[in-house]
């Protein structure tokens, strides 16, 4: 038996070892090699109740403040075996050599937004990169064992699917452009749909939303697709949104506004407990709130100017960096302006909390899949649910899958690419039509215009993304209340009696169709 | 400002190689890569006349995190996302492939030699890491590697496929050294010897070139120390 793994990032490699150190074989299949996945881009940390700082954390307070900041969309069960495996997970980092902070207690754990206690561990602001480098290293030694079989440069062109059941993958070679089909079960670790958003998100070209797109279009049900999580402070560079990390506001970071001339502290005002490290739903929509205000300035700034010289040498020396080199501003020595950016999809392929999908033989992990963040994720929690998430699909396909045997059929592979001009007609609707306050009127007319780009398209990709962008549109039209990062100046409350339940977007006969589904149920 | 933007084209890795030449008109602090993307989403024409079909390179995260979009930048192997016009302090910007790794096509090469050699030298941990004050900052400046190739372009000693494996890998082996618990014998170690060790000329032209500007050469000689003088690391 030997799995494929579509995608090498942190859930894809968390997989592909957990099923190395189980004696299970797998391809590794990746359009570019680990060091170019958007895993190395996560800064601020991960989270885990390792109470090493003193303060009395449980388990079940991580699992209450992920439940919570996620607006109880989130699957309880799934949740649950998340935050217990955490402080497992954060262990064996540290034993395959990931540098984080510690003192005579052990990690040091940092603040971080939604949480009521100190839970992030952390290696400067690059948390991403380091966990990155020793996963990358660990498979290594599997690989030379011949447990894993990678295969960089390689994209995945479709899945083989008889009768609802994923029998393997077909990729191609983007070097040699040679096609080849895998056969097996699928596990899908493909990352966010930056692409639908191009140049307006915090992450990589490489997530181009594409894999996402063609999954739909061989009936792989998606579910929460408008749970698209804004983070408060990004910064406008050349072709993307420069991330500033929520270690800033957890090392001490304050965001104001000028009102009337004068600072004005609005988050410390609005909400004393957590201040500045509200859940960034809260953070960024209060953002846009004051930024609107005839009193205020239009824009936001991030003050780090009272941070301590030691923890800017120690814990935040590549976030400052990287101030200065890309805007040019020393975030020690002055504030530096700030707008909610696209930063994390919460939703994405359906998935139970084994990480099955719709399809059987096909499971799904990261930020593809919907697990673990419902409306909103709480930062520390991505790098957490990749690598738990990955270890989950993982056990869940030693348990299932079979040896099987069915190639792919002989066909012409449609591999041409979506052209950047129907991409960024995609962005600029969708963009427009779903910014962090939304309404029925601007997102019906989106519809309307994305309707006319999909008879323009010239390929399968591109049909594929009109499909895809279709869905997101109509997931946050039908779901018609305000909850987490899917707020509605039409339904401004929240609805727990209608819609605390699971969005699922299906293609039936080229037609996007939406339902809702109770939490942890079953797809029928 | 007005500059003129000359590109090593070639169409697959056995097809001729030719220079397109494009005049173009960009703003000063413009990245190399956001100059390939705005070309390849234009439909514009070289001096000649002729269609400037889409250039093929590698690129992902867009801040030098990634490595992918290394290349040769004016004969500098750099990161096009880290490179703005206005550094060059030329009107002319030549674009040219890594030359030590075979072409695929235009600005894309293959650098699975890299991933080949950490292979070939057993770059991983046999036990698990030992960490303490003394190796964590090294750890960490040695982690930050994004396997690029830059180092490995300006290395006197370095030719793919021989067996001196260069700064790409070293950096990697640095972190592993520093965390072998002592005492045992380690396959890294004898692998080190045989390919950094032995081959490197000590040019140390990878130090300053490294994008994410790792020490190379404090790697170097503490990863020295461990596998070749067994000293503990400084």
């Amino acid at each position: 038996m030997k799995i494929n793994i579509i995608g090498a990032g942190l859930a894809g490699l968390s997989a592909a070892l957990t099923l190395a150190e189980n004696g299970i074989k797998s391809n590794l299949i990746s359009v570019q090699q680990s060091e170019r996945a958007q895993s190395v881009m996560a800064e601020g940390g991960i989270n885990a109740c390792l109470n090493t700082m003193g303060e009395n954390d449980k388990i079940e307070y991580h699992y209450e403040d992920t439940l919570r900041g996620g607006v109880y969309l989130a699957d309880p069960d799934a949740v649950r075996g998340l935050c217990e495996a955490a402080p497992g997970i954060v262990k064996k980092f540290a034993s395959l050599g990931v540098p984080f902070e510690q003192n005579e207690n052990g990690i040091i754990q940092r603040n971080f937004g939604g949480q009521k206690k100190k839970r992030t561990a952390y290696v400067k602001s690059s948390t991403g990169k380091m966990l990155m480098t020793a996963l990358i290293d660990e498979v290594r030694k599997y690989e030379a064992r011949g447990m894993v079989t990678r295969y960089p440069n390689h994209s995945l062109v479709r899945l083989i699917v008889k009768e609802n059941r994923c029998f393997g993958a077909v990729v191609q070679n983007t070097y040699t452009k040679e096609i080849l089909s895998l056969n097996g079960a699928v596990i899908l670790a493909t990352g966010g749909l930056n692409g639908l958003f191009e140049g307006m998100t915090t992450g990589t070209t490489q997530n181009t939303s594409d894999a996402a797109a063609m999954l739909f279009s061989q009936g792989v049900a998606l579910s929460n697709l408008e749970m698209i999580q804004y983070h408060p402070t990004t910064i406008g560079i050349q072709g993307k949104r420069l991330l500033i990390s929520e270690a800033a506001r957890g090392e001490g970071g304050r965001l104001y506004i000028l009102r009337s001339g004068k600072p004005w502290y609005f988050m410390e005002e609005k909400y004393p407990e957590l201040k500045n490290l509200m859940p960034r739903d809260v953070v960024s929509a209060e953002m846009v709130t004051v930024s609107s205000l005839p009193e205020c300035d239009d824009q936001v700034y991030l003050d780090m100017t009272g941070i301590e010289k030691s923890v800017w040498k120690t814990r935040l020396s590549d976030l400052r960096e990287q101030c200065i080199h890309y805007i040019s501003l020393d975030p020690a020595k002055k504030p530096i302006p700030v707008s909610p950016g696209i930063h994390y999809f919460m939703g994405g392929v359906w998935v139970d909390k084994n990480h099955r999908t719709s399809v059987r033989n096909l499971y799904a992990a990261g930020e593809c899949a919907c697990q673990y963040h419902g409306a909103n994720r709480l930062g520390g929690n991505s790098l957490l649910g990749a690598v738990y998430g990955g270890q989950a699909a993982a056990k869940t396909v030693m348990n299932e899958s079979k040896e099987n045997d069915i190639k792919a059929d002989r066909a012409e592979e449609n591999t041409a690419d979506v052209s950047p001009a129907f991409a960024r007609k995609i962005c600029e609707i969708l963009y427009r039509s779903l910014p962090i306050v939304r309404n029925e009127s601007d997102m019906n007319n989106a519809l309307s215009e994305l309707k006319a780009l999909k008879n323009t398209a010239e390929n399968q990709a591109e049909m594929n993304r009109a499909n895809l962008a279709l869905a997101v549109v109509q997931s946050a039209i039908e779901r018609r209340e305000t909850r987490g990062a899917h707020k509605r100046t039409d339904y401004p409350e929240r609805d727990d009696d209608n819609f605390k339940k699971q969005t699922v977007a299906r293609l039936q006969n080229g037609k996007v169709e939406i339902t809702f589904k109770e939490i942890g149920e079953d797809l029928s | 400002m007005k500059i003129t933007v000359k590109i090593k084209r070639q169409n697959s890795p056995d097809s001729a190689p030719f220079y397109q030449t494009i005049h173009r008109e960009c703003d000063k602090e413009t990245s190399v890569a956001t100059l390939i993307r705005e070309i390849n989403a234009e439909n514009i024409s070289d001096i000649e006349g002729k269609p400037v079909e889409e250039i093929s390179w590698e690129c992902s995260c867009l801040q030098k995190k990634c490595g992918a979009c290394a290349m040769r930048i004016n004969g500098i192997p750099r990161l096009a996302c880290d490179t703005k016009i206005a550094e060059l302090k030329s009107k002319s910007v030549t674009l040219e492939p890594l030359k030590k790794f075979p072409v695929v096509r235009d600005l894309i090469v293959d650098r699975s030699v890299m991933r080949k050699n950490l292979l070939a030298i057993h770059n991983w941990l046999e036990s698990e890491a030992s960490q303490s004050e003394k190796n964590v900052d090294l750890a960490y400046d040695a982690s930050r590697c994004i396997q690029c190739g830059c180092c490995l372009e300006v290395c006197p000693n370095f030719t793919a496929g021989e067996s001196f494996f260069g700064a790409a890998a070293f950096v990697p082996a640095s972190r592993i050294l520093s965390q072998l618990p002592k005492g045992k014998k380690y396959d890294l170690v004898k692998e080190y010897g045989k390919h950094i060790y032995s081959g490197c000329g000590k040019s140390l032209s990878c130090h300053n070139i490294c994008p994410v500007g790792i020490d190379i050469e404090h790697k170097l000689s503490n990863s020295n120390a461990v596998a070749v003088w067994k000293r503990f690391f400084k």
